[in-house]
């Protein structure tokens, strides 16, 4: 399941965001640091999480170590949807 | 006084105490003004002049504050721009202000030399947290200058910055705001904030756009700290960095205070030493007033307005809030602000006029522009009066109420956008025959943008490829963030394209969650 979270986040973040960045980003890189995603990419970024896997990204889990790479995003989702 | 001599007074008066923090990093009143003196000698050895224009390609960091005060400290002209603006743009701006010099960051080195490459003024490029060759690093420039403070140039009347807004025409004009200016509006907001060397203020604003600047220049005319972050993209880290730096002032935009609004787990009390927040950039919905209040029930909250024009022109007391939800307030400290008709006579209370701005922060006027200069500077007995394009009415006390633009500049994130830039953009596309910008009212962003596209013949471009197109010529700020196909645009008479305001309200509200 985990790889399978792992691509269609890469596929969001290449189709939404990737044109803003100068280089490819790894998994681990801030997504944020290298100016892939802005304040308005996150809030973006959240309403697909929400409606791609049914879930509800509460306020407290808008945070980096969530949603700030793509390897965080993979775990968060992974952990929220084994939890669901 | 100069901005560079603010600083000097509170070197002397609060050395050791901490006059920026970035991250971890602090930097103490003697550091900053060392760091930018040196600079200002790299600078001049350089070749930088008196009257020079250096423009600054930088996030929010130290490098940025210890540039606009070297920057000043070798009598040169500060031009700030916005972190994401791309090759061709830059470029442009390079050869306008005849730039003598670009700092930038490594990682916005790619757009820096590619604008250098294709302008023909050909400013040093300075580049900080680079690790290669071939180019002159910043922190070289800090590390091998003479201490010696610098004696200050004189003239406040000198030009001190140049920021570049989005004109109605779609071109961006360059704002020339002299040290007097700076200073006039920094003290006013100094004064009716109370702002004092207890004060610690974070900041997400863009130090290249007005209403981040009048933090930086504050704090340090009055010896506080500043503490720059670079966004608001993670509200409960900000938030939690705000408790943490006990931070007795923040500046606000809507679109930040919707998201401070939408925190549900937010107790009162958290922030007992944060005594005001301010608003600007941006009218703020009475909803958002009345939420904020409750979840900040011991701020003081200051709703402003300004333009880069003049950076602020009136705020309102908090304690009128309750009473004039709507009201932006009245001039600031030492400066008029009033209603006027359409022969610069002013209207009764309750009348719909252009709003007029006099006093020491106007600006000089528009660089290299003396059209637009004409049309929005008229010379009265006192000085210069400056015509905001806003409409405005009063009430029967003197408090002012915006109306509306009167020109079609889209508001998003408390960043003007025209319309006419973003189309001039899309009309670069190969394949788009007519094209169209309107704003979209959105719950969080005030407005955001949506293009209107007709295509060629046999076209077959995307959503996708036509946002993408535009992120790689446009500031992030500026790029559409939908695209609706049409068949046709409607057109006036004279065959201008023109979207009634029924056109943009009529099709979806902004999709942004």
């Amino acid at each position: 399941m985990t790889e399978a979270i792992e691509d269609t986040v890469r596929e969001f973040i290449a189709e939404n965001f990737l044109f803003r960045a100068d280089a490819e980003v790894s998994d681990e890189q801030s997504l944020l640091d290298t100016g892939v995603m802005d304040s308005t990419g996150v809030l973006e970024l959240i309403a697909f999480l929400e409606q791609t896997y049914g879930i509800t990204v509460a306020d407290e889990e808008i945070v980096p170590e969530n949603l700030d790479s793509i390897s965080n995003m993979t775990s968060y989702l992974s952990t929220k949807l084994a939890a669901a | 006084m100069r901005i560079e001599a603010r600083l000097r007074d509170s070197v002397k008066r609060f050395a050791a105490k901490t006059a920026l923090v970035v991250g971890d990093h602090h930097l103490t009143y003697v550091e900053l003004d060392a760091f930018s003196d040196r600079l200002a000698h790299s600078l001049i050895s350089h070749g930088v002049q008196h009257g020079d224009r250096v423009l600054m390609l930088l996030e929010n960091g130290t490098e940025a504050v210890v540039s606009f005060f070297g920057i000043w400290k070798a009598g040169a002209v500060a031009c700030p721009l916005h972190p994401s603006t791309k090759a061709d743009k830059l470029a442009t701006i390079i050869d306008s202000t005849d730039a003598r010099l670009l700092i930038t960051q490594a990682r916005h080195r790619k757009a820096a030399s590619a604008a250098v490459e294709k302008a023909i003024s050909k400013p040093l490029l300075v580049v900080a947290q680079g690790e290669d060759s071939g180019v002159q690093c910043f922190e070289d420039m800090i590390a091998g200058a003479p201490d010696a403070p610098l004696p200050l140039f004189p003239d406040c009347n000198d030009l001190a910055l140049l920021i570049h807004t989005s004109g109605s025409t779609g071109l961006p004009k360059g704002v020339m705001l002299s040290h007097v200016n700076i200073d006039a509006a920094c003290t006013a907001i100094a004064r009716y904030l109370k702002n004092s060397a207890d004060d610690v203020v974070p900041s997400v604003l863009p130090l290249s756009h007005g209403y981040g600047i009048t933090q930086m220049v504050t704090m340090a005319s009055v010896g506080g700290t500043l503490v720059l972050e670079k966004s608001f993209a993670f509200p409960r880290k900000a938030m939690e960095r705000l408790a943490e730096v006990r931070a007795t002032g923040f500046p606000l935009v809507p679109a930040m205070a919707a998201m401070i609004n939408g925190m549900t787990d937010l107790p009162p009390g958290s922030f007992p030493h944060l005594r005001y927040v301010t608003s600007a950039a941006a009218a703020m919905p009475p909803a958002f007033i009345q939420r904020l209040q409750q979840r900040l029930p011991q701020t003081d909250l200051f709703i402003m307005y300004g333009q880069t024009e003049c950076l602020r022109a009136t705020y309102l007391p908090p304690d009128e809030l309750e009473r004039r939800p709507l009201s932006v307030g009245k001039a600031i400290p030492g400066t008029r602000a009033f209603v006027v008709d359409e022969d610069g006579l002013p209207v009764p209370p309750g009348v719909v006029g252009e709003l007029v701005i006099e006093g020491p922060h106007v600006m000089r006027g528009y660089w290299g522009d003396g059209l637009a200069t004409m049309r929005a500077l008229q010379p009265t007995a006192q000085g210069q009066r400056l015509r905001t394009g806003d409409l405005f009415s009063m009430d029967e006390d003197g408090f002012l109420y915006f109306i509306s633009r009167s020109d079609d500049i889209i508001k998003t994130r408390g960043e003007k956008v025209s319309p006419q830039e973003v189309e001039r953009a899309l009309y670069a596309l190969p394949g788009i025959k007519e094209a169209a910008v309107g704003g979209i009212d959105d719950p969080i962003f005030g407005q955001t943008i949506r293009a209107y596209v007709v295509l060629c013949e046999g076209a077959m471009l995307s959503e996708r490829d036509i946002i993408r197109h535009c992120a790689g010529v446009l500031e992030d700020f500026m790029v559409p963030k939908s695209v609706e196909f049409r068949d046709a645009l409607p057109r006036t008479p004279t065959g201008k394209i023109r979207l009634s305001a029924d056109e943009t309200r009529s099709t979806e509200q902004g999709n942004v969650a």
